[in-house]
Parts: structure tokens; C-alpha cells; sequence
């Protein structure tokens, strides 16, 4: 041996150890610029409104209860999630219960439902429902699968041998749980806890229809009524800085989550508990009723509205058309997206150089920015700088690429870093030039993965409501602004044909997302 | 055919970087045409850093790199910088684990550097690696060392001039890694390609290889045949490195010379014949420390004469670990050191507690110590 012990810092066989291109770096230089244009025009603006007038802004006593129904909101639907999501997770993680995979899908499809479609669907079956509490419940209810799926995936994958070392070391089979399970499935509660926090803050729909004033509806509001620029922006920027807080806690719990297990080898899966009698009925009866709530009462009330309108003729055509809009609009949203978040995945997935990490953090901007801030910016922007783009598609497919860019991003990433760079390296001593080897190799196998962010982000696109609202063209309806303005004028019945439709294609996502969680993926597509 | 030059070539992964591990330090070395040549070195040492060299996945930052007669790198050597890019260097790697590409069938795999045309060369390669009846398989299918046989055909199929193997078997388990090991020899002197072979594992280098090349801190410190690196390591650190290494201080110094480069000198086994290495060996490193060096299939075991009472070389057993093939016995002597003995498979291996008395067979090996080692001194 040598006499130095040998330092184990051996370059990363994963990662390649070459200096990222520089074409590769300005592209992604470009979409983190890109992603950082309305954040950057929105503090600008407030900028030169000058300190004193944003103050003032600041200390009004309508921003003092906005921040406060915010806050209230967000921790009391974040409470609701963890009670219903927890005990729900290990349901469908450890028990032995009849129809499993059945179970988890429907705790996904919850996500499936706008927030504004399930408020909708329960204003307009129980029209005296508003304000807050009405939110939290509402909010809650669609929100609730970001607790449940972590952490059944978290509980499901929990190393069974842990909790086996702390039975055999005395514990009860509860105090085995608690002391060794359950901690390895807190991060993932954490995590999801701040997704539902960041989905709440941002959340429009729901609470414009039931009528809260949280910070959406009073920034669209003043914005809508009075084009007051500097009062709206003041108040988008705190709502950003309540998101970014989130965000924040959330990147650090998720790296966190990584670091049990430290062995490698295959892992067992766990034996399912055994809930017989009483506890067996109690258990199918909580699933039932959550499923009731989650899904049943919208799906029910949608289908009796529909019914009830079935006199007056559905205009298919109309339907047709906002569908059509729809999927066009998000379409060249994610077209986008995917063209901006290719060069910064590709780096994310290959180098690790400081540089790229600075480029991939600020391109998941849009991560941490709600709708309407976004859409907000946006209109303020083109009306400065390019009066001509007011309201084209072209800019609503731009706030689309910068609010859910991240969610290609990350899948570019994903799928990148899964391909052993040795592959590309391989292909050239072959006799490839090196578009031809990267092609033929790390981008083919990429392929699939980018494609399903592609998807993911013109599903997610699709229901996006409040941005949509501020950028379409006049008169460019999609299915999601259709059923707004249904709502808005009280027109129930005809607006049920959208919000179907709208579940519907949303589904999809959601689905696959249960599907994910649901059987462990196979080990070793790539067997290496 | 072709052989691989490589002239004081050095690499960092990054300028001014303090970690010196994986750098190459003006390194020189010489794969001569249709050789095997195994880069022995512990991990850090750059070993693998030499082969993307090698490969053209890395550029040095000086020296030459020649296939051949052909510059594939050179950089601060006087001519021109030159650099060939992998695809340009009829270079075949075979990577850790084999990497083949997961989306290719197995004839994809292997006809992946080859024209279209040349179905034939698939075939032929695939059946020099036993590989022949899997043509259709995808590499998830194929059990590990399978991978590897496709991942060696792969690679020779366009007849590179040098082949690169980046620890072709360490992922196997050790009677797999034997057998393969075997073929992979047989499958690259059959081809006549010049091959280089990067590896932490000994026995693997002394066994494969027709030339061994120690590395480390970023040089080779000794190269030569698999005998002359085992049976005459340059310094302790590799004489260490190569194998199981019984170290004894000395008891008498200085040693007395015996004949040419072979001198006499006793140590708690008695006294020994060694022959001295390194600088200021003739002169017995004038009474420097210094360390004597043994394997422990030099040591032979024998029942103790009872009447000549506990001479040199006498000890107690106090572990015994029997192998099958052969067994390793714990010795510890009579002034408390404790060191391994290999005893041939056939006989039965002494007992814990048994007295024995360990005798020296051949010539050992004497190495300054530069700063004091810890074994037990001699009494």
C-alpha cells in the first residue's frame, strides 16, 4: 500500500470532468436570463416608484391582512394535509388492504382537479360556501396527494432492516415504527408539506371564487380595477418573497431525504401489516370518505350540473374550439419550455462547475412564481417595451416556458445524468465526431425523458388560470378561461362540459404520477 | 502493429488545485506493439486519469502521446501542440462494468464502430469472446460477465490499434473474474493488439499482463515483467503494494557482504541472505535503518528439535486460516512479532498454540526505511 492513504475525492465516473462548452453555457445562460426577466421588471418597477411610495404601499393596513390571510390560509391547509396525508400514506404503504393499487391511484387524482374546478363544483352544489374556512377545506382536499405520495413512496422504500434492528433490539413493534420508520419518511412529509404551502400561496382559483382576499385575488383585483401598477407590484413582490421562503426550505429538506441508506445491494420490500376486524373496516371507510370528498362531490356535482343544463343546448362547437385553443396554446408553451430547458438540463445533468449550478438555480425561477405575478409582469413588460405583443400568444406561451419551464428542466436533468457519460465516450472511440456520438447515445436515451417533460409541462399548462387570464388575446378562449368566466357570471350549468373536460386531460399527469409511486420501478433498464 | 509512447506527459484536472490525487506527473511509459501492459496502482493514483488520456477524453497539459508512429497528443514539447480527437485515434476502450449501450441489441452494440456492410466482422468478433448465440440479446439480459465479453468485442471489432481496458473485471465475482481473465488474454493475442490495462488488483496484473507498470502519485515507479516487479519491487512501498510483504528489523548491522550484491544479515529468523536495493545499497545504506522484506511463501514451517532448545526462527502459532489450496498461518515469534507464513494446500495446517520454528528459504530483500516503521524490533 502507499504510504499516503489515498484520498478518495476520485473524479466522479458519472460526471463528466470537462469544462461544460460554452454554446451549451450561453443557451443556458439565455433561459436563466429568460426565467429571470419578470422577477427582475417587477422589482424595477418598484424601484422607480421610488422607496418612500413602496413603503407606504407596505404598511397599508390592506397589506398587513393580506399577508396575514395568506399566512393563515397556507398553515392551516398545510395542518389539514399532514393530518389526512400521514395516517393515509401509511395505509397505502404498509397495510394489507383489498384493491392497493386502486387506493393510490384515486389519492393521486386529486391533483387532477383545479383548484377552481373544485371550488366550482362545490360552490354550485352548495352555493352558501365561501371565505375562508370554505378555502381550507377546498384547498386542502385538492392538495392533499403532495403529503400523501411522498410519503407512501417514502415508506414503501424505507429499509425494512432498520426497523427489524430496533425490533430486535427490544422495541415494540410501534415504538420499532416510530423510532426508526417514521423518520425516514419525515423529509418526504416535510417536502410535501411545503408544496402544499407553495401551491396554496399561489393558488388563484379558489380563493377568487369562494372570495378570499388572499394575495392573488387582491393583486389581480387591484390590477383589474384600476391598472394601479405600483400597488399591484409591491404586493406581487411580497408574495414572491413568501414563495421564495418555501422554495428555499423545500430544496434543503429534499436534500436531506437523500441521505439514508447508505448501502448498496438490493433492498427488500416491506411485509404488509396485517388490519383485520375493526380496524380493517375503519381503514376502508377513511379511504372511502376521503375518496368521497377528493373526487366524488366534485365528479357528482359537475355530472348533475351537466344533466340539469342538458335542456338548454351544449354548444359542442364552443367546446370544441376552447379545447382546441387549449391544447394549442400549451403546446407552444411546452415547445418552448423544452427548447430552453434543454441546454441548461443537459449541463445540470453533465457538470457540476459552480457556474452551471448558478444557471440552473435561477432558471427554476418560475418555479417559485405564482401565476399572477408572472402573468402581472408580463403585461407591464410588453406594454413598455412591446406594445405589438400585448396580449399575443407568443408572450402567454413565454409565461407558460417560465412558470413550468423547471418541470422540463428537471426532467432533461434526470434523464442526462442517468446516461453514464462513458457511453458518448465510448461511441467516439468507435470512430462518431462528437454531435454524432452525443446524438446517437446520451440524446437518445434522453429522448423519452425530455418528451415526458414536454407533456408534464402542456398538461400543467392547460389549467393554468390566472396568467392565461391576463396575456390571451381578446377573445382567444381556452377551456380554463372559459369556465372562469361561466363561473364569474353565475352561468353554472353550462360551465360543467369545461371543467369535465378540463379534469380529464389533467388526469393524465396525475395518474402516471400514481402509477410511478405505485409498483417499484424495475432495477436495471440500464444494467450497469 | 503498434506500440504506445508516452513521454513525460502531465495532466491536472484543475490549475492550482491543492488535491494531488488522480494528477499525472510527468509520466513516461513504453507499451511495446501486441503487448499487454497492466498499470498497477492504488486508487488516487491516476491510473485511470492515464487511460482518458490515452483515450483523447482528456488533454495533457505537456508530453507526447504516440500510437505508433503517429503524435496522437503533444502539448509544451517544443513542435507544434498536437491533439486527436478519440474518434480519429483507432482506439478500442472497454470501460468498467462494460457500459454497452442499453438501447442496442448485442450485434448493435458490436457493430456500432463498423460499416454498415461488415455483418461478417460481428460475427467473427462475437465468437472469439463466446459470445456467438447472443447476437440478439439486449445487454439487460446478459449476466455481468457476459456484458463484458460483448463490451471486448465491441471494442475490437473495428481493429483498433490499441485497446484500453479500465478495470475490465472488477465488478466480477473472483472465480468469473479468473475464467474471464484467461479468455480476455487468449482473445487479445489472438487479435495482436497492443493493450493497456488499468487495475488496483495484483494478482490480476501479475497473472494477465505481459509487463507491469507500478504507478503512483502520478508516475510509473517501476516497470517490468510481472517476476521482476514481484521478486524485486524498487522500493518498500511498492515491494508492499505487489504482495504480502513480511517485514523484520534488523538485529546486527551493518550486513556483511557474501558475494556480488548479496549480503548477509540477521534479523529475529536468524540470518538471512539479502540483496540490497536502492541508493546506498552497496554500501549497506551506511548503517541507515534499514528493513529486510519476505514473502510468506519463502517461509517454511518445521517441528522444532526439541534438544537444540529455542533457537532462531522459533515461534508459537496463534492463527491458522486454511484456504484449500493453501493456508495462512499466524506465527507469532519469540520476541512477540507476528508474521504470516503460506503453506502448501496438501499438509494439514498446524494448530494455534503449536511450537514451530520458521525457516527463510531464497534470498530476501533489504530496504532503507526512511522513517521508522512500525514492527516490533528485534530483541
Amino acid at each position: 500500500m502507499t504510504s499516503a492513504p489515498a484520498p478518495t475525492r476520485s473524479p466522479d465516473r458519472r460526471q463528466s470532468t470537462a469544462h461544460p462548452p460554452r454554446l451549451l453555457l450561453l443557451a443556458g445562460a439565455l433561459t436563466a436570463a429568460l426565467s429571470l426577466t419578470p422577477l427582475v421588471y417587477l422589482l424595477v418597477r418598484a424601484g422607480g416608484a421610488g422607496p418612500q411610495r413602496v413603503v407606504d404601499i407596505l404598511a397599508t393596513p390592506r397589506t398587513l391582512e393580506t399577508v396575514a390571510t395568506s399566512v393563515a390560509l397556507v398553515l392551516a391547509v398545510v395542518t389539514a394535509c399532514l393530518i389526512v396525508g400521514v395516517p393515509t400514506a401509511w395505509l397505502l404503504a404498509r397495510a394489507n388492504l383489498p384493491l392497493r393499487g386502486v387506493w393510490l391511484v384515486t389519492a393521486a387524482l386529486p391533483l387532477a382537479v383545479p383548484s377552481y374546478v373544485a371550488a366550482y363544483a362545490w360552490i354550485s352544489q352548495f352555493p352558501a360556501m365561501s371565505g375562508f374556512w370554505a378555502a381550507v377545506l377546498i384547498l386542502t382536499l385538492v392538495s392533499f396527494p403532495y403529503v400523501v405520495l411522498p410519503v407512501t413512496a417514502a415508506l414503501r422504500t424505507a429499509d425494512p432492516a432498520v426497523e427489524e434492528v430496533a425490533r430486535a433490539l427490544g422495541r415494540g413493534p410501534v415504538r420499532a415504527f416510530a423510532a426508526a420508520t417514521l423518520p425516514q419518511a419525515w423529509p418526504a412529509a416535510a417536502g410535501g408539506a411545503l408544496l402544499v404551502a407553495l401551491y396554496v400561496l399561489s393558488d388563484f382559483g379558489a380563493v377568487a371564487l369562494l372570495r378570499v382576499d388572499a394575495f392573488t385575488r387582491v393583486i389581480y383585483a387591484s390590477y383589474r380595477a384600476s391598472f394601479d401598477r405600483i400597488g399591484a407590484t409591491v404586493l406581487a413582490l411580497v408574495l414572491v418573497v413568501l414563495a421564495a421562503v418555501l422554495v428555499t426550505a423545500e430544496r434543503r429538506i429534499r436534500g436531506r431525504a437523500l441521505r439514508w441508506r447508505v448501502g448498496t445491494g438490493v433492498q427488500r420490500r416491506v411485509a404488509p401489516i396485517r388490519l383485520v376486524g375493526v380496524a380493517r373496516v375503519a381503514a376502508l371507510c377513511w379511504l372511502s370518505g376521503l375518496t368521497a370528498l377528493a373526487l366524488g362531490v366534485p365528479l357528482v356535482s359537475l355530472l348533475l350540473r351537466m344533466v340539469e343544463h342538458s335542456r338548454s343546448p351544449l354548444i359542442l362547437a364552443e367546446l370544441v374550439a376552447a379545447a382546441t385553443t387549449s391544447v394549442a396554446v400549451s403546446f407552444a408553451g411546452a415547445v418552448l419550455a423544452v427548447a430552453l430547458a434543454l441546454p441548461v438540463g443537459i449541463l445540470a445533468g453533465r457538470y457540476r462547475t459552480p457556474l452551471v449550478r448558478t444557471v440552473e438555480t435561477l432558471s427554476f425561477t418560475g418555479h417559485a412564481l405564482p401565476g399572477v405575478v408572472v402573468g402581472l409582469s408580463l403585461v407591464f413588460l410588453t406594454l413598455a417595451v412591446a406594445p405589438f405583443a400585448y396580449q399575443s400568444v407568443a408572450v402567454l406561451a413565454v409565461a407558460y416556458a417560465v412558470l413550468f419551464g423547471p418541470k422540463a428542466v428537471a426532467a432533461t436533468r434526470s434523464a442526462t445524468a442517468a446516461v453514464p457519460p462513458i457511453l458518448e465516450e465510448t461511441a467516439r472511440t468507435l470512430g462518431l465526431g462528437p454531435v454524432r456520438a452525443w446524438a446517437t447515445t446520451t440524446l437518445r436515451l434522453t429522448l423519452p425523458g425530455v418528451a415526458a417533460g414536454g407533456i408534464l409541462v402542456m398538461l400543467t399548462a392547460m389549467k393554468e388560470l390566472p396568467a392565461t387570464l391576463m396575456l390571451r388575446p381578446t377573445g382567444l378562449d381556452t377551456l380554463a378561461t372559459e369556465l372562469w368566466s361561466r363561473t364569474d357570471v353565475a352561468a353554472y350549468g353550462s360551465a360543467a362540459p369545461y371543467a369535465i373536460t378540463l379534469v380529464a386531460l389533467a388526469a393524465v399527469p396525475a395518474w402516471l404520477l400514481g402509477r410511478a409511486v405505485g409498483p417499484i420501478r424495475e432495477a436495471g433498464e440500464v444494467d450497469t | 502493429m503498434t506500440g504506445v509512447s508516452v513521454r513525460g506527459i502531465s495532466f491536472r484536472y484543475h490549475r492550482n488545485a491543492q488535491d494531488h490525487s488522480n494528477v499525472i506527473d510527468h509520466l513516461d511509459l513504453e507499451v511495446p506493439s501486441g503487448s499487454l501492459v497492466a498499470v498497477l496502482g492504488a486508487s488516487g493514483s491516476g491510473k485511470t486519469t492515464l487511460l482518458r488520456l490515452l483515450a483523447g477524453f482528456l488533454r495533457p497539459d505537456s508530453g507526447t502521446v504516440l500510437f505508433g508512429d503517429r503524435v496522437v497528443a503533444r502539448a509544451g514539447a517544443g513542435a507544434a501542440d498536437a491533439f486527436l480527437p478519440p474518434e480519429k485515434r483507432r482506439v478500442g476502450i472497454v470501460p468498467q462494468e462494460g457500459a454497452l449501450f442499453p438501447h442496442l441489441t448485442v450485434s448493435g452494440n458490436v457493430g456500432f464502430g463498423l460499416p454498415r456492410s461488415d455483418r461478417d466482422r460481428i460475427t467473427e468478433v462475437l465468437e472469439m469472446v463466446q459470445m456467438g448465440d447472443y447476437a440478439d440479446a439486449r445487454p439487460h439480459d446478459l449476466s455481468g460477465g457476459q456484458q463484458q465479453r460483448v463490451a471486448l468485442a465491441r471494442a475490437l471489432a473495428p481493429r483498433p490499434d490499441v485497446i484500453l481496458l479500465d478495470e475490465p473485471f472488477s465488478s466480477l465475482d473472483a472465480s468469473l473474474r479468473t475464467h474471464l481473465r484467461a479468455d480476455v488474454r487468449e482473445v487479445l493475442r489472438a487479435e495482436g493488439t497492443t493493450a493497456l490495462m488499468v487495475t488496483h488488483d495484483q494478482d490480476e496484473a501479475l497473472s494477465i499482463a505481459d509487463l507491469v507498470a507500478v504507478m503512483r502519485g502520478g508516475r510509473i515507479v517501476q516497470s517490468g515483467t510481472p517476476r521482476e516487479v514481484y521478486d524485486a519491487p524498487v522500493d518498500l512501498e511498492v515491494a508492499r503494494f505487489v504482495g504480502d510483504a513480511v517485514e523484520l528489523n534488523l538485529t546486527t548491522s551493518p550486513p556483511t557482504p557474501v558475494t556480488a550484491g548479496v549480503s548477509q544479515v540477521s534479523c529475529a529468523l536468524g540470518e538471512v541472505r539479502v540483496r540490497a536495493v536502492g541508493s546506498g545499497a552497496s554500501a549497506g545504506f551506511g548503517g541507515a535503518p534499514a528493513v529486510v522484506v519476505l514473502r510468506p511463501e519463502q517461509l517454511v514451517l518445521s517441528v522444532p528439535d526439541r534438544s537444540a532448545g529455542s533457537g532462531a526462527g522459533a515461534g508459537v502459532v496463534r492463527e491458522a486460516a486454511y484456504f484449500g489450496h493453501d493456508s495462512l498461518v499466524g506465527v507469532e515469534l519469540a520476541d512477540g512479532t507476528r508474521i504470516p507464513v503460506r503453506i502448501a494446500g496438501g499438509a494439514p495446517p498446524p494448530r494455534p498454540g503449536d511450537a514451530v520454528v520458521v525457516g527463510v528459504t531464497g534470498e530476501g530483500l533489504l530496504y532503507r526505511t526512511r522513517d521508522h516503521i512500525a514492527t516490533t524490533p528485534c530483541s
